[in-house]
């Protein structure tokens, strides 16, 4: 295994004249629960994109786990071991629950597509692995009562969940929250908090997020980088990251 | 793998609803063929019925599962067509019959299938009404490319072998397949990938699909089955002639589907069924100087079913007299047998550790009001009273 679970090494993309991200360099080491703030614009979700293949990066070199990911596509980069959540949720939203679940398990079934059609003992073999599995990763969740609901006619805070729960299905190594408190109360993100932090020790995860909220960021984050336009503006602890007073200043401007 | 391995299933009547429509009336047809004989029109129209259905069972993978339009579905009943009459023709004399058209149905679905391989590579990056005029512009594409090849009989067709008075056996046989398959299809990993392609492609390329993949395989099996349809289409009418696939067949075609509910196999099912037996009726009551009225009153059956189906009004009579309603009422009426539910089966040990959150807490959004309506919530927490 790597020193770093996942390391960026001068990782940017310029949009014609925009540098939307440039030179990030992040290094974050196998279990860590690593936060990426920033004010908005900063291009928190751009690294996310850039991390995830949907932007090809136009500088830089990013790992993960040691293997080099630049450039692939999102189904490869997914299937090397990262997994994301949305900021505005997608779900399959005519899908039901169990079956969201269902395509990210895909992934690891080896049954083709002649043993799909023929419906072969293998297939069924598969099939029920993957549902038994689907159903584990549901009662964690506590959505297991509802996996035959279509996932558009859950409550928001479930769909939330279930977006998590989703990317669980991959199997990833490496997961990255893009705003999980977003639109949720001070109760339920107190109970996000610990949710990240126990799916963390039970999946053997590396967990990176994006968050506004500071509640969150201080109670799940170990270390984080702090973003402005485009720009690391400072990296770090928490505690010192947040009283840094460039940082303050980039959150609240001068004066 | 030993067959003692295999987890086991339990047969439920809904899951299979559509194989035993298909083979249901099979039977009922096959019983009165084999007792009286079935007057020719009626086996004519069975046969009708069957490519029909299997055209649009197949297009509702591409419009209902994977999500595109294609108006081009008739460009591969052609391919079809044309390649599976061929090969009938060759293989009719040296062969029996039956071989000489399952190798045609086969041949021509094989031909169909590379077609939309062929098509599908570079027109699946495209979506919406992209793809749909380019599928359009393929069907008209293919059409006339047999029309002018010699081999093809040019615009007086292809003369091919009429199999005789049991086709439209063959023909369902080969339809129950084409449902088997499409619902297989629909209840596996590669139906749930393609299914997602059709919710969210962003994030099923997050999830890690290959959507490239799934999308050629969606158009590939669908142009397969079409492929069939016209081997079946080819001896059952002679000569092939290339004004059967012009466009308004990819629309008849999609007509059904979209009256079925797009994604519903028994609604497309269903649909092919009754448009096909409206539309050849249609030909019978409305001869001669009535013939140029026939299309007024198919579009006239047309709205209606749609108004029927999407009116607001209409719905909820529907709902109140439907016999579904009738049907679960006196289920609910009916003393039910105290099941003990079995424990679900589990793999993982992640569930033998202790949760320490509450999950189901996570939920609600007010809490004030939650613990009203939840009668165990003073029983949970003591402390608050």
């Amino acid at each position: 295994m790597s020193e770093y679970m996942l390391e960026t090494r001068g990782l940017g993309i310029t949009f014609g004249g925009l540098k939307a991200a440039q030179n990030v360099n992040l290094q974050i080491k196998p279990g860590e629960l690593y936060g990426l703030i920033g004010p908005n614009g900063a291009g928190k979700t751009t690294i996310f994109n850039l991390l995830t293949g949907v932007y090809k990066p136009t500088a830089g070199q990013f790992f993960l786990d040691g293997n080099e990911l630049t450039g692939k596509n999102q189904a490869a980069i997914n299937r090397a071991g990262i997994a994301r959540t949305f900021q505005n949720i997608r779900l399959f939203s005519n899908m039901t629950v169990i079956d969201n679940v269902l395509v990210g398990m895909g992934n690891s079934s080896d049954c083709n597509l002649a043993q799909s059609l023929f419906r072969t003992p293998f297939y069924w073999k598969s099939e029920a692995d993957m549902r038994a599995e689907a159903r584990d990763l549901l009662r964690i969740f506590g959505l297991d009562e509802e996996r035959r609901t279509l996932s558009s006619a859950l409550p928001y805070g479930k769909q939330r969940l279930l977006e998590i729960a989703r990317a669980l299905a991959t199997k990833p190594k490496l997961l990255l929250l893009d705003e999980p408190a977003a639109g949720m109360n001070p109760q339920e993100t107190a109970e996000l908090t610990d949710t990240i932090k126990s799916i963390r020790d039970r999946f053997n995860l590396t967990v990176l997020l994006i968050e506004h909220d500071m509640n969150l960021v201080t109670g799940v984050c170990e270390r984080l980088t702090v973003l402005n336009f485009g720009t690391v503006l400072a990296q770090g602890n928490a505690d010192e990251v947040l009283h840094n007073p460039e940082v303050i200043r980039a959150y609240l401007g001068d004066d | 793998m030993k067959l003692s391995d295999m987890p086991k299933q339990k047969f439920k009547l809904k899951h299979h609803i559509n194989l035993f429509i298909v083979l249901g009336l099979f039977l009922i047809f096959l019983t009165f063929e084999l007792t009286s004989g079935l007057r020719q029109s009626v086996r004519d129209l069975l046969v009708q019925i069957a490519y029909s259905a299997i055209l649009a069972v197949s297009l509702n993978i591409v419009v209902g599962l994977l999500g595109e339009l294609s108006l081009g579905h008739a460009g591969f009943m052609c391919v079809g067509a044309y390649i599976g009459g061929l090969i009938g023709n060759a293989l009719w004399s040296s062969v029996p019959h039956i071989a000489a058209l399952i190798a045609a149905m086969i041949g021509g679905g094989c031909a169909a299938a590379i077609a939309g391989l062929l098509i599908g590579i570079p027109t699946l990056r495209l979506k919406g009404d992209y793809l749909a005029i380019t599928t359009l512009a393929f069907g008209e594409i293919v059409r006339n490319i047999f029309k002018n090849q010699a081999v093809f009989g040019k615009a007086l067709g292809l003369s091919t072998s009429y199999y005789g008075k049991n086709l439209f056996i063959i023909a369902w046989i080969a339809l129950f397949f084409t449902v088997l398959f499409a619902q297989n299809l629909q209840k596996s990993k590669h139906g749930r990938a393609i299914q997602a392609i059709r919710d969210s492609e962003i994030s099923a390329k997050a999830m890690g699909v290959d959507v490239t993949y799934y999308k050629l395989v969606a158009f590939v099996l669908a142009a397969f089955f079409a492929g069939v349809a016209g081997a079946l289409y080819a001896h059952n009418v002679t000569p092939v002639r290339d004004t059967f696939f012009k466009f308004d067949k990819s629309i008849e075609i999609l007509v059904m589907v979209v009256l079925g509910g797009m994604g519903n196999l028994t609604g497309s099912l269903i649909a092919a069924f009754a448009l096909t037996f409206v539309n050849v009726k249609l030909d019978v009551w409305l001869s001669g100087d009535l013939a140029s009225i026939k299309k007024i009153v198919y579009a006239a059956i047309l709205i209606i079913v749609v108004i029927w189906n999407n009116a607001p009004a209409l719905r909820s009579i529907r709902e109140k007299y439907s016999l579904m309603r009738w049907w679960t009422d006196m289920r609910e009426r009916m003393p039910k047998p105290q099941k003990e539910e079995a424990e679900p089966p589990t793999t993982a040990n992640w569930d033998k550790i202790p949760t320490k959150i509450p999950m189901d807490s996570i939920i609600s959004t007010d809490i004030s009001v939650r613990e009203e309506e939840d009668p165990n919530a003073s029983e949970r927490k003591p402390e608050v009273k």
